[in-house]
């Protein structure tokens, strides 16, 4: 199961990347998205999967000897709510910038020094 | 000693203070007692029985950095020329330097060079050495560059600039070379140790390096080019820096290290070689010139070239005359700038071609710059002092003691034989510059000023110099035996008779020194007929061209390679930095290798968590196939969705949880946007840049993939999950273990993360609510 997710997170980085090598805003920003979903997937992963009966759940219970590694998780919940205040912030730039220079193409926003 | 070094630096400090009464009394009056002071300081030493004296001052003990004075024979001939002719020129200054100018900046700069070059030929430490040699070129700079407002100027302090430090840094390298093999910092320390670096394999590394640094300073070809271009500077500056104090530092470098350098053959092959050519190229040069510093600019660089060359023989004899000659040259040199400026001064320009017949205008001038010059040229009369050091060098040239083999003894022959070529065109600038200037027809109609003489301040510092002149030539043994001497024994390091004495007679050099007045004088008089010579031989051979082709394209490429990659796309600097991050990946993970498969502990396979997995890489792949906005975000949304159903699967409720409420916010937020957006588009692109990108992204996916199995595949150590399990109930007092590290075992993160919350939420709010001006809506 891990090499299935393993090649999950990079199918996700794949199509995060390409995303993010386009020209358009909201693509850029759909791109990071799925960077950070392939991120926390990578790091689930990272920290043993357990289905069927090699885990519980980390909520410590009468008679359950095995649990899920709740560090990742930890982890993965922080990293969460961090990539959603920077998406959050990414979209709200965007909407801004596509405002004030009437276009969200990447390649036509350039300093104004440039030569 | 350190109050007298330091004395400039701390008048410098003081100078804008005196700038209230700038109105009432010029500022170099002040200026000029500074080196007066030092000057009578020093003079002190000299003596028949004169002793080197160290005097040390502790500064960085821990880096062996400390500020230790050496003075012997050699020191004190600098001292005394530094602050002598400091003085004279500071003085000097005050009639040529008009209240109007920027005065105080002037002496400012004028003192903090004094400064660093007396500390540069004091310093026993090399370090401080190196420092207070960079202290002189950029103080050096700086005066180039006085009258900034001119374009000449700013071009001439660049190229000294770049000449100068190219070679301090070259110096720097030797020295710490040699403090790293003799484990000392103190110049007198490495002669003592001298086989040690004599005999080590870096030497000829050692001596070229140290070379170059003092062939830039001291202007030896091909390192000249920047002499002439400091003519910019103002005429004081050039009387003192370019004639008499800094162009020496090199030959003070090279006098220094040659007890411990000059018993290699090497030593004396690339000195005599680069400073012969050096006196044979710079006469040359200087009887092209049509400007009056110009000639006095080339006939320094070769008078230097004269000096280093002597140094390179490295007789005894020689290195008398070398000692002889550096102060015989800024007496007569430091005069004749100083009689360029007064011709500049009062005739408002510096064209020979325009100048001629002064002699009745400025009659005392002329008689200054006709001592001086004929000094100079070496003409035998027995009251100038550049007789004896020319024939004291002619003599030399022809004595010298090499083991005759090779190229050293084709040098040997072919010394006099330079040594007499450089000198007639020594005699010919020197005759040029003097009657180009004083005789000749008078066209007063044409000069921007009507000629008169010069005020009488403005005349006593080369009157003074002059008088030197006359006073060596006439009584050489006055400074002999009490001063030059010991500046020689200080080179030479071994006692050794006046070889001043030996000027009666009619010996070779006095034949050689009557051959150049006699084609001397005949080159003069010709010299419109063989003038056409120049447009042949220094034609391609320009050090100039080369020096300025060489800047031009190291702009030129430096700027087309930096255009290159800063194209200002940020999508090219994101292509470059994956392909970096990509490349070094996969090369670190082939050399290493890195790639391991252990399938020995994996978890079951599951059919729910592959079919959701294969879900969301059709929704992936959505993303970048669909074109339109609410399709990109809906699936967008899937992947989210289907990440928190695999959070499910893998047991972590929180996470699900978690994901699902920020998905559908996320996604909602997408909603809220999207509207203001512009549309999806047809992709643009070229088909290359679609492969490239294409490449660079399965490249990642790949590489990410490859990083997590072989992660998976080599575990180390196990992992710390057991003591949070084990602790959560007891130490956190919840069973909710994910939750308990959050806010009990790693609090920290997640008050920062609240943090990051919380910043963007007002980031955000700013973003929408202020607004500058030019935007309506």
């Amino acid at each position: 199961m891990e090499f299935i997710m393993a090649i999950l997170a990079g199918i996700l980085f794949t199509t995060g990347i390409y995303n993010l090598l386009q020209k358009q805003m909201l693509r850029i920003i759909i791109g990071t998205g799925l960077i950070s979903h392939g991120a926390h997937l990578f790091i689930l992963t990272m920290g043993e999967l357990k289905t069927g009966e090699r885990g519980a759940p980390p909520i410590l219970t009468e008679g359950v000897e095995s649990y899920t590694d709740p560090l990742p998780q930890a982890l993965i919940l922080t990293s969460i709510v961090i990539s959603f205040g920077v998406t959050s912030l990414l979209l709200v730039l965007a909407y801004r910038a596509s405002k004030i220079n009437g276009t969200d193409n990447m390649e036509q926003l350039r300093g104004n020094d440039y030569e | 000693m350190l109050v007298a070094v330091l004395l400039p630096f701390i008048l410098a400090l003081f100078i804008p203070l005196l700038s209230k009464w700038k109105n009432k009394l010029h500022t170099g009056y002040f200026v000029t007692i500074v080196p007066v002071i030092i000057f009578i300081y020093f003079i002190r030493f000299i003596g028949a029985g004169f002793e080197p004296v160290t005097r040390e001052y502790s500064w960085i003990p821990s880096l062996d950095m400390n500020i230790v004075f050496y003075l012997d024979g050699l020191s004190l001939l600098f001292v005394l020329l530094i602050s002598g002719i400091g003085a004279l020129v500071a003085f000097y200054s005050i009639f040529y330097l008009h209240k109007s100018e920027q005065l105080g900046n002037f002496y400012v700069y004028f003192l903090l060079f004094m400064g660093s070059m007396l500390g540069v030929v004091l310093s026993d430490n090399v370090f401080v050495l190196y420092s207070f040699w960079e202290f002189t070129s950029l103080s050096s700079f700086l005066l180039i560059g006085f009258w900034n407002h001119k374009k000449a100027s700013r071009y001439g302090a660049l190229k000294s600039m770049l000449i100068t430090v190219f070679g301090g840094l070259s110096l720097l390298g030797a020295l710490v070379f040699m403090s790293n093999l003799t484990n000392t910092a103190s110049i007198q320390g490495m002669i003592d140790q001298q086989q040690l670096i004599l005999n080590h394999e870096y030497f000829p590394l050692i001596l070229c390096l140290l070379l170059l640094g003092a062939f830039t300073k001291s202007a030896q070809f091909p390192f000249h080019i920047w002499l002439p271009d400091a003519m910019e500077a103002p005429t004081p500056v050039s009387a003192y820096l370019h004639s008499a104090t800094m162009v020496k530092a090199g030959i003070y470098l090279v006098a220094r290290y040659s007890p411990m350098l000059s018993s290699n053959d090497w030593f004396f092959i690339i000195v005599s070689t680069f400073g012969i050519i050096t006196l044979c190229w710079g006469s040359y040069m200087a009887v092209r010139q049509t400007d009056l510093k110009g000639i006095l600019a080339f006939s320094t660089i070769s008078q230097l070239g004269m000096i280093m060359s002597m140094l390179g023989f490295g007789t005894k004899m020689a290195v008398f005359a070398a000692v002889f000659h550096i102060l015989n040259h800024a007496t007569f040199k430091g005069s004749l700038f100083m009689v360029a400026g007064i011709v500049d001064h009062e005739t408002g320009s510096r064209d020979i071609r325009k100048l001629g017949g002064l002699m009745t205008y400025l009659p005392i001038t002329a008689t200054l710059a006709v001592l001086a010059s004929f000094s100079m040229a070496g003409v035998p009369l027995p009251f100038l002092n550049g007789f004896y050091s020319k024939e004291l060098f002619f003599d030399a040239s022809l004595h010298l003691k090499v083991t005759p083999e090779g190229f050293k003894e084709l040098l040997q022959m072919a010394m006099p034989y330079l040594a007499v070529f450089g000198s007639i065109f020594t005699f010919v600038y020197s005759m040029y510059f003097f009657f180009g200037t004083f005789r000749g027809k008078a066209n007063i109609e044409e000069l921007p000023k009507k000629p008169h003489e010069a005020p009488f301040g403005m005349l006593v510092s080369p009157i003074i110099l002059v008088l030197g002149v006359i006073v060596i030539g006439l009584f050489p043994h006055l400074i002999n035996e009490p001063f030059i001497a010991h500046a020689a024994h200080a080179v030479k390091g071994v006692e050794f008779e006046k070889h001043i004495k030996f000027w009666h007679g009619i010996t070779p050099p006095l034949i050689m020194s009557l051959t150049v007045v006699v084609f001397g004088t005949i080159l003069v008089l010709t010299r419109k007929i063989w003038q056409p010579v120049y447009r042949f031989i220094p034609g391609v051979l320009s050090m100039n061209k080369f020096y300025d082709g060489t800047v031009d394209r190291v702009e030129r490429y430096s700027g087309k390679i930096t255009n290159g990659y800063m194209n200002g796309s940020l999508g090219r600097y994101v292509r470059l930095i994956l392909a970096a991050i990509l490349v070094t990946t996969f090369a670190f993970m082939a050399v290493t290798g890195g790639f391991t498969i252990d399938t020995s502990n994996l978890a079951d396979l599951s059919l729910p968590g592959i079919s959701v997995a294969v879900m969301m890489v059709i929704a992936a792949v959505g993303t970048i196939i669909t074109n339109n906005r609410i399709t990109a975000i809906l699936i967008l949304g899937v992947v989210g969705y289907g990440l928190s159903m695999l959070f499910v699967l893998f047991r972590a409720p929180d996470l699900a949880l978690t994901q699902l409420i920020i998905e559908t916010v996320t996604v909602a937020l997408f909603l809220l946007v999207f509207y203001h957006l512009p549309k999806l588009r047809k992709k643009e692109e070229s088909a290359s840049t679609r492969v490239l990108n294409i490449v660079i992204s399965v490249g990642f996916g790949a590489m990410m993939t490859m990083i997590a199995i072989s992660a998976h595949s080599s575990k180390w150590f196990d992992s710390i999950a057991g003591y949070f399990i084990e602790k959560s109930h007891s130490l956190g007092g919840g069973d909710n273990v994910v939750n308990v590290i959050l806010v009990d075992f790693r609090g920290l993160d997640t008050l920062f993360e609240i943090v990051v919350l919380g910043i963007a939420a007002m980031a955000i709010f700013g973003m929408i609510r202020l607004r500058g001006n030019k935007e309506e809506d």
